[in-house]
């Protein structure tokens, strides 16, 4: 234990996801010890993110405006959306180049054991932008873990009676993986490759 | 002790820094651990599939100060691929998990019985009714664990059943005399439910009304949330059909 303000901020970094108290306390001293206008930008980065950044209306995407940019450009295919379950797999999945239609960012996998259902996601939104039947094809492109996988199956069977043609990645992830650590090549292959799931 | 062995059911997973998660196993000897699994996030894992909740799995472990680190791992069997494309047994699995996790107080403290009544259950879920089946296990792994409904005899005074009262606070069927102000009446079927869930009679608890076994799934729920401090997350959240 330190005082006072070292261990007010060991404290709230240890709250970031994947930063253990051993973590906590080095970026605490590196911060200790950097130059005062680089923590300025940090501050200032952390509180425009907090003032600045939206949410996508339509898919729910990190946006600085009303709709993200894919959202915006009208170039991008209506018939088609990608369900993903964060932002950064919008940018995984950009990389590839594979996929030219919108997204859907859910924030998150259903996950019962930390107490979040499909009503803690953005599941009906979802079928709000499937009612009006403008949507051919819907890409379940969660994790490929468990909870990736429930949350792809629990999707496929909400949208059944809507007759829309709904595919998953093809495998060829890595199991237990989560989807921004796949390669641009791998994941490119599993979207070209991706299969249509029966329920 | 520094390298031991053992199998167990992966319980839960959670990420740690860039690409580690710690898993929380029921293990058949050494009860429940926490180890640390390196690298399983990235795509060439050598074990990131056996890591999974609801795997069983048979590991090495090298035991750290804090936590222990998965050495090895390889799947016995991957009850989660079972469960994971249906969606009510998909919730009442993890509803298993998170009892057991949360039955088992102290970490390293030896629940054979428990390990047990999940490798059945967990089994059992891709067979019969994920409800029965997860209240059955509840039933059971709250009887080892010492906090078993009482189900015939009077909880209170012990006098020959069958009673009709139910009370949580007082542990069960109570006797008309013993009864507390607040004990419901339930049918003598939903108790009868929950005695075969108890005993395992599958053929009977199959046979049961759906509104019998939604019944019995309350006072279950109801009993345990009574014996732990805290409600489990999963329980609402679980699929009943
Ligand atoms: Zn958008």
């Amino acid at each position: 234990m330190y005082e006072g303000a070292v261990q007010d901020l060991i404290d709230e970094l240890g709250r970031l996801p994947g930063v253990g108290p051993k973590s906590a306390q080095r970026i605490a001293f590196h911060l200790l010890a950097a130059d005062p206008a680089d923590v300025k930008r940090l501050v200032t980065a952390l509180t425009e993110v907090k003032d600045k950044v939206r949410f996508c209306r339509i898919c729910g995407n990190v946006t600085e405006q009303d709709e993200c940019r894919v959202c915006r450009d009208p170039r991008r295919d209506l018939t088609a959306i990608c369900v993903v379950e964060e932002s950064k797999d919008v940018v995984a999945i950009e990389k590839t180049r594979e996929f030219r239609g919108r997204y859907h960012v859910l924030g998150g996998a259903i996950s019962p054991i930390e107490g979040i259902g499909p009503d803690d996601l953005r599941v009906r939104e979802l079928m709000t932008r499937l009612a009006d039947g403008t949507v051919e094809e819907l890409i379940l492109a969660t994790d490929p873990n468990l909870e990736g996988e429930a949350t792809a199956a629990y999707l496929a069977r909400l949208v059944k009676p809507m007759g829309l043609r709904v595919t998953r990645l093809a495998s060829g992830l890595p199991v237990g993986g989560d989807l921004e650590y796949a390669d641009e090549v791998t994941l490119g292959r599993a979207f070209e490759g991706r299969r249509q799931v029966d329920v | 002790m520094s390298l031991y062995r053992d199998e167990g059911v992966v319980l839960r997973v959670q990420k740690l820094g860039e690409a580690d998660r710690i898993i929380t196993l029921l293990t058949r000897r050494h009860g429940r651990i926490r180890a640390v699994a390196k690298g399983v996030r990235r795509t060439r894992s050598k074990f990131g599939a056996s890591v999974e909740p609801f795997s069983h799995v048979d590991v090495q472990l090298y035991a750290g100060r804090n936590l222990d680190i998965v050495t090895q791992a390889e799947s016995l069997t991957a009850y989660g691929e079972q469960l994971v494309g249906d969606y009510s047994r998909y919730t009442a699995g993890t509803a298993v998990l998170e009892t057991a996790e949360r039955l088992t107080a102290e970490e390293r403290e030896p629940a054979l019985r428990l390990f047990l009544l999940v490798i059945g259950a967990l089994r059992t879920l891709t067979e019969r009714d994920p409800s029965l089946v997860l209240d059955a296990f509840l039933l059971r792994a709250m009887s080892v664990s010492g906090y078993a409904p009482a189900l015939l005899d009077c909880a209170r005074c012990g006098a020959a059943g069958p009673h009709r009262a139910f009370s949580v606070p007082a542990g069960g069927v109570v006797c008309a005399a013993c009864r507390p102000a607040g004990a419901a009446s339930p049918p003598p079927a939903t108790l009868a439910l929950m005695a075969d869930l108890m005993a395992g009679e599958w053929e009977a608890a199959e046979a049961t009304e759906t509104r019998t076994r939604r019944d019995a799934s309350g006072l279950v729920a109801a009993h345990l949330q009574w014996h732990l401090e805290r409600g489990l997350r999963s329980l609402p959240l679980v699929e009943r059909r």
